[in-house]
């Protein structure tokens, strides 16, 4: 199976290292990923807040895209690594299939832009190929740098379970879990893996937003968790860039590492920090990484 | 609040809009609103509700009783970052992050949210430069962002950006589509449409309104 | 009964049509003049007129006056449906000495004006409903119904409060009534709670008078640990397999000593106890609690080492004095025929880790409300002390309303009970622990007879109570007071902020549910449900213990969640109306059913693996079959298969079901 890979506009900037981290992994299981040409922005929370019809045709001429390079075959596979966008394309691709009225606006619109929906379309996420996808020992069977006496908290965050669970448990997911137990890492159990970081509102409303950011970091770290993997690029940003400022506003230092699973994986697989975008991080997962392997991580 | 204001807050049912729960109610999904009982379990889960001045449960209530200028000014539904907790966890299924939605989007039509609060220009900005490129460059927007709620917090900010811009996380190179008039006729279709009904649009609809 | 009225004795029948107004239900929307001057233009109609309530005594004056008059012989109402009025007209044809059968309904309302909105096509197709039933009562018969003699035992399933109440009246009144529990004891639900609501009364000592009656009275058959496995027949002669399960003890030795319970080779308990709802362990041997009725021990099978793999020195049977003990004791069959049956089958309560946000069963001190019944129950595994795991008592309590219920993710339904046993879990762990309880509730239900009285009694006794549905319990600590507690989170949406209460105890007030193999058992007695699973009444406001199958009746909590005195209650009506049926001695079954024209018959014996009720015999000599219509229920099964045409249905004969679609198609 082929699958197309969208983007979306952060893992293009603040997110580079989930795109990188991303194409590396899964270049290394031999799955194949090919970017959606002239893909556009799914609209985010924004575009929901000023025009939902708006919204809706977004992610439309992004599916009548895929459709297009997909070409004959069934269905095209679109993975959507950004939890973002993963909500907005996996929403609007239930609105237009559950509301007719709806979808006749929508195809007329798309029909003025010379494109069309065919409803030949499932959006993934990597998570979901990677547990539902592959054969079950593929992912093992990379491991070159297990990941022994790592602790891990997996964080999901809201838009993956949240209101679709379409490929893991809403309350208790499993997928990351599973990940990081086939890497040979220890999850640490937490019941803050769905709880919201704050989303936007840790960058422009601070006083609200650092303070759901620092609830998960002061668990995590309380739970003694070397590390934080996460699937949402907002997730990791909020949770890795304002910690020094959150050590400031808390009175309490923080200082843990926070990365994607995908670079937790390709680390696990023995490639290099650099194809893994693991230069691009505000607190260093090195001495993490050395826990481990029981001695000096060097950077590879 | 320390000094008493001698606020009267009573409320005449000619203060109110009877009509306003069904245009709300008009979105898809959106009748489940009617069935509130009114238990408290999304203000319950939310984990910002400690913030806002009406929970999301007493929007509901407002939104049921008419109280249109309160809630479409409210800054509760921009505080709101559309965790969906409490959708999920609602006894009667309403959709609470799809109702919050709409009335940002009400608020932004009426012209009457908050004006310098960072949420609603967030997206407005994020919303203009889509329109325009196909995608959003987050360099600009956050810089628009500050330059038009708070211009001093550029230089808090700084440090920030610059460190994201060391690691190669942020750029000012624009990025946009390529078939930028595909887009554009495609959104035209929809500038004058909306999903959130209003009521003259209800009743020819042959709707039962309050 | 009289016919002196014989039918059309010139060939010619005299058809009377009365068009009912049913108020405003049928007029508002047919145009009952237009029916009426259609009805007359129909053959063989010699009177067609309408009437505001024809169900009323004076519009039944009417068809009897034109009866005795000898205006009509035949009558056809246009009206509501048979189910509602046919026995109403039919009663009043024959109090006018003419035969009841002789009668057709027309349902212009439930068919028409209550589901087409046009009034034109209403009246249409009043107009065709109406020659439809003209066309067919032409060719009706008079008939008779057979009277069936009425068993006069009865059989009340289920040994809780509901089932016990009924057996107990039944059997006062006089008659034989088996009652089959299927546990090893009789008390149900209610032998677990220590005390009841609102008076506190301590439940066993109001319950075990009961069960103590019911093990004493002469006319009670009790078998318990058995369930009913098949069910035959009809009203007033029902045919019921009760299976007994084995024991391993002989009930009428066995005197509950304890002794083989003590000489068990497990010392301790293997496996959760069920009585105890899992808080304790129980060993193999056993008796579910001190007052079992019967007090008999049992043995499980599943894990006794004896009965699974034969290799134990048998202490019990050493110990037991009166030799009750028997490792060969089988499944017994017993057959009995009664005329009525009870079903007092009861409930389960909502499995709480179906929401996992409340963490029941992922943190230790979360207990549902029945949990914590047995805690306060002085005979229960903590000997009615309220008591953390680690043994200690709880300083603070929250208390969680409307678990699994008013949830239309588990059940859209209030369940009744629960705003009232959690105040009175409220009151109970008060007094025994001292510790802050808070209740979380969304609206506080108390309608019954010194409830809301008892509310006001918990409220003076310094229960915090905040109106709030809970929307998580975690153990995250954002504050030192809440480190190693259990942290409720809820809105407190009368004062209108959030809070969170860190408590070390929760008691999660857990609804009523059908029992899980409520389906099993509704085919058994051939009962249907509701959409919930609980079983269905006759009428929701007007014969809640009466089921659609005569003979069966409901009581207690599975016909839906009620308290106690509602389930006595009901029980009292459940067996007031199987008295009815089975003082009056008789039922009248209806004639509408299938017979062999002789001289059609092949003897091709297509019918008898057919027919459900095994109503068909063969005479091997004449070699044709014939119907038993006392066992015959009607259902056409056999008239529908026999290809020569044979087997008719009296009501259904073809002739009479063609006429009818005549009728509709010819107007039409």
């Amino acid at each position: 199976m082929s699958y197309i890979y969208y983007p979306g506009c952060s893992l293009k900037s603040t997110g580079r290292a989930y795109e990188e981290s991303l194409l590396t992994v899964f270049d290394a299981l031999d799955v194949p990923l090919k970017e959606l040409e002239d893909w556009n922005c799914c609209g985010a929370t924004a575009y929901m807040s000023i025009s939902e019809l708006k919204a809706f045709a977004l992610s439309a001429r992004n599916f009548a895209l895929a459709e297009r390079q997909n070409g004959e075959e069934d269905y095209a596979e679109m993975v959507v690594p950004c939890a973002a966008c993963y909500l907005g394309l996996n929403k609007a691709h239930r609105y237009l299939a559950e509301h007719p009225e709806l979808r006749e606006t929508i195809d007329r619109a798309l029909e003025a832009g010379g494109l069309k929906y065919n409803d030949r379309v499932h959006v993934r996420h990597p998570l979901d190929v990677l547990i539902n996808d592959l054969a079950p020992d593929k992912i093992k069977a990379l491991v070159k740098r297990p990941l022994e006496g790592l602790k891990v908290a997996c964080y999901y965050g809201c838009q993956l379970v949240r209101p679709y669970a379409d490929f893991d448990d809403q309350h208790d997911p499993q997928t990351m879990d599973k990940i990081v137990k086939m890497l040979g890492g220890e999850v640490v159990d937490w019941p803050l893996k769905t709880r919201c970081c704050g989303g936007s509102l840790t960058g422009i409303v601070q006083d609200v937003g650092l303070r759901l950011s620092y609830i998960l970091l002061a668990e995590a770290r309380k739970r003694g968790c070397d590390l934080i993997v996460t699937a949402c690029p907002l997730c990791q940003f909020n949770l890795e860039c304002y910690q020094s400022r959150i050590s400031g506003i808390y009175g309490h230092k923080i200082n843990i590492p926070v990365i994607y699973f995908t670079q937790l994986m390709g680390h696990a697989f023995g490639l290099s920090d650099e194809k893994l975008g693991l230069k691009r991080v505000f607190v260093s997962p090195s001495r993490a990484f050395s826990k481990a392997e029981g001695g000096q991580h060097v950077h590879g | 609040m320390n000094k008493w204001q001698g606020w009267r807050k009573i409320r005449y049912e000619s203060d109110l809009d009877p009509h306003f729960v069904d245009e709300i109610a008009s979105i898809p999904g959106g009748e489940t609103l009617y069935s509130c009982i009114q238990c408290g379990t999304c203000s319950g889960m939310c984990p910002i509700s400690p913030y806002m001045d009406y929970t999301p449960r007493q929007i509901i209530a407002m939104i049921r009783a008419g109280f249109r200028g309160e809630v479409l000014s409210s800054y509760t539904t921009w505080l709101c970052a559309s965790c969906y907790s409490c959708t999920v966890e609602c006894p009667k299924d309403i959709k609470l992050t799809d109702i919050m939605y709409a009335t940002k989007r009400l608020a932004i039509r009426g012209k009457v949210y908050p004006k310098r609060f960072p949420t609603p220009v967030l997206a407005g900005e994020f919303f203009k430069a889509v329109e325009k490129y196909g995608r959003s460059t987050e360099s600009w927007l956050l810089v628009n962002l500050f330059m038009k709620t708070n211009p001093f917090k550029v230089f808090r900010q700084m440090g920030l950006g610059l460190r994201l811009f060391s690691q190669g996380r942020l750029s000012l190179k624009r990025e946009s589509i390529k078939r930028r008039g595909e887009l554009k006729s495609i959104l035209k279709v929809l500038e004058k449409e909306h999903m959130v009904k209003s009521k003259d649009e209800l009743v020819s609809a042959g709707k039962e309104v309050a | 009964m009289s016919t002196a009225n014989t039918p059309s004795p010139n060939g010619k029948p005299k058809i009377g049509v009365y068009v009912c107004h049913c108020g405003i239900n049928i007029a508002g929307r047919v145009d009952v003049q237009a029916t009426v001057e259609f009805a007359k233009t129909l053959p063989n109609v010699t009177v067609a007129t309408e009437y505001k309530f024809m169900c009323s005594d004076p519009g039944q004056e009417m068809i009897q006056k034109d009866l005795k008059d000898g205006l009509v012989d035949r009558v056809v109402v246009a009206s509501c449906s048979p189910l509602m009025h046919e026995a109403t007209f039919r009663r009043a044809m024959m109090a006018a000495d003419a035969n009841p059968f002789l009668f057709q309904m027309a349902n212009i309302r439930e068919h028409v004006s209550w589901v087409t909105l046009d009034k034109d096509a209403a009246t249409e197709k009043a107009k065709a409903l109406i020659a439809a039933a003209v066309k067919r009562i032409v060719l009706h018969r008079p008939l008779e119904k057979t009277r069936v003699p009425v068993n006069s035992d009865a059989l009340v399933v289920g040994g809780g409060i509901a089932g016990i109440h009924a057996a107990l009246t039944l059997a006062d009144a006089g008659r034989k009534v088996y009652l089959v529990e299927r546990e090893p004891t009789i008390g149900g639900h209610m032998a677990k709670f220590d005390k009841t609501f609102p008076t506190l009364d301590c439940s066993a000592c109001i319950l075990t008078p009961k069960m103590s009656a019911v093990r004493a009275h002469p006319n009670i058959t009790l078998w318990t640990y058995s369930e009913v496995a098949e069910v035959e027949g009809f009203v007033g002669n029902f045919q019921v397999k009760v299976k007994r399960k084995p024991r391993y003890i002989k009930e009428d030795l066995c005197v509950g000593c304890y002794e083989c319970v003590e000489a068990c080779v497990f010392k301790k308990g293997i496996v959760k106890d069920e009585f105890n709802v899992g808080l304790s362990k129980r060993r193999p041997i056993y008796i579910p609690f001190p007052q079992a009725t019967p007090l008999v021990a049992v043995i499980d099978p599943e894990t006794c080492v004896q009965i699974k793999r034969n290799k134990c020195k048998k202490p019990c049977v050493d110990a037991c004095e009166r030799d009750a003990i028997d490792f060969d004791q089988k499944e017994e069959i017993k057959e009995i025929d009664v005329g009525a049956i009870i079903l007092a089958t009861g409930f389960k309560t909502f499995d709480a880790g179906r929401i996992s946000r409340y963490g029941y069963g992922k943190y230790p001190n979360i207990f549902t409300s029945l949990e914590v019944e047995r805690m306060v129950n002085a005979a229960g595994p903590t000997t009615g002390e309220v008591l953390l795991k680690n043994g200690e008592k709880p300083k603070a309590v929250g208390i969680v309303h409307c678990v699994g219920s008013r949830d239309c993710k588990t059940n859209a339904y209030c369940s009744r009970v629960c705003c009232m046993y959690s105040l009175k879990l409220a009151h109970l762990i008060k007094e025994r622990t001292g510790a802050e309880v808070y209740n979380f509730y969304i609206d506080m239900r108390t309608p019954g007879k010194g409830y809301e009285e008892f509310y006001e009694k918990l409220l003076k006794e310094n229960v915090h109570f905040i109106r709030g549905r809970v929307a998580e319990i975690s153990d995250w600590a954002t504050i030192p007071e809440e480190e190693g507690k259990l942290v409720i989170r809820a809105e407190d949406t009368l004062v209108g902020a959030v809070r969170r209460i860190p408590v070390d105890m929760v008691v999660l007030s857990v609804g009523m549910e059908p029992h899980e193999d409520v389906d099993e058992v509704r085919r058994v007695f051939n009962v249907s449900c509701s959409h919930e699973g609980w079983f269905l009444e006759r009428h929701p406001k007007l014969a809640p213990v009466s089921t659609f199958t005569d003979g069966v009746f409901l009581a207690g909590a599975c016909q839906g969640p009620k308290d106690i005195p509602d389930c006595v209650a009901q029980a009292g009506a459940a067996a007031a109306e199987a008295l009815v049926l089975i003082d009056r001695g008789y039922v009248e079954l209806e004639p509408n059913t299938a017979y062999v024209q002789e001289e059609f018959c092949s003897g091709c014996k297509i019918c008898l693996g057919l027919c459900p009720y095994g109503a068909i015999s063969f005479n091997d000599e004449k070699n044709i079959s014939s119907v038993n219509g006392a066992l015959c229920k009607g259902c056409g099964t056999c008239v529908a298969a026999c290809p020569s045409g044979a087997l008719q249905q009296n009501l259904f004969t073809d002739e009479q079901i063609l006429q009818e679609i005549e009728g509709v198609i010819s107007y039409v």
